[in-house]
């Protein structure tokens, strides 16, 4: 066993266990701090695939964004030391039995898919990306890239709408 | 360079995609909730990454799908707490069963 097999397996099992733990922890903060740690590990499979870009905006966005959002969304709306009421276990159960289900169905799926992979160089270096992404020719991504710029700035918009606090008007209809 | 199979690569976004159904599933808590579409996202981020490196490497479209996935899923993730602490506000609660005004 390589050290590249020892590597990858040790992030396997990092990922999937911190899930787990997000999932099933009950005190909401730590639930987050799971979540963040499950996607470090998946940082860390990116970067042993060699696509060092996702890796970092994957650590930026996710970890840096996206993780600390939620975790003042924690402060902001409840006692981070408080227990989440327990799941009843009937439900617990039901959802433990479909999860498993469908994960063996899709699993048997993919392990009897014959993958067939190619030997050849993958070039993801971060000039490639970024010619690719602006470029307008028929494998360019300049539409895809400003349509989603669109989508952020509606997101931005549409998340202060939303959040802003009703006036002193409103209130009295 | 492939000394793992994609196949076990996979087993890792599969897990990862039940993993985050099953939270789906159990948590009444919207934040709960909303990091088990996290945990969907990343697993069907890791698809796109692998496929597009072990099947098709003189492409780059899985890496370009990677990254407007980010991109909407921080969007999303803002929206839904906008949406979470406005929620919050009016009824004192993040729980999905006390938001039941727009049942049936």
């Amino acid at each position: 066993m390589s050290i590249y097999q020892i590597v990858f397996y040790a992030l396997a099992a990092f990922i999937l266990g911190m899930a787990l733990l997000a999932v099933t922890t009950r005190k909401i903060f730590r639930s987050a701090i799971w979540l963040l740690f499950t996607l470090i590990g998946v940082a860390g499979l990116y970067f042993w695939l060699n696509v060092e870009f996702i890796a970092a905006v994957q650590i930026i966005v996710y970890v840096g964004g996206i993780v600390v959002l939620i975790i003042f969304s924690i402060f902001l709306t409840e006692q981070s030391g408080k227990e989440m009421p327990k799941t009843t276990r009937g439900r617990a159960v039901a959802a433990a039995l479909a999860v498993v289900a469908g994960f063996v169905l899709t699993y048997l799926l993919i392990s009897q898919y014959g993958f067939y992979p190619v030997q050849e160089e993958f070039n993801s270096e971060v000039a490639r990306i970024g010619t690719d992404m602006l470029r307008t020719d028929g494998e360019g991504f300049a539409l895809p890239f400003e349509v989603v710029s669109v989508l952020l700035l509606a997101a931005m918009i549409g998340c202060i709408v939303i959040a802003i606090k009703p006036s002193k008007q409103k209130e009295h209809e | 360079m492939n000394e793992i199979p994609v196949t076990h690569i996979l087993f890792v976004s599969t897990g990862l995609f039940f993993i985050g159904m099953y939270g789906l599933f159990t948590r009444r808590n919207m934040i709960s909730m909303l990091m088990s579409v996290e945990l969907i996202l990343n697993s069907v981020n890791i698809n796109f990454v692998v496929f597009n490196k072990y099947l098709y490497p003189s492409r780059l479209d899985g890496i370009f799908f990677t990254i407007f996935i980010i991109t909407i899923a921080a969007a999303e993730a803002a929206v839904a707490i906008a949406i979470i602490i406005n929620l919050f506000r009016s009824h004192q609660s993040i729980d999905v069963d006390t938001a039941s005004e727009l049942r049936f």
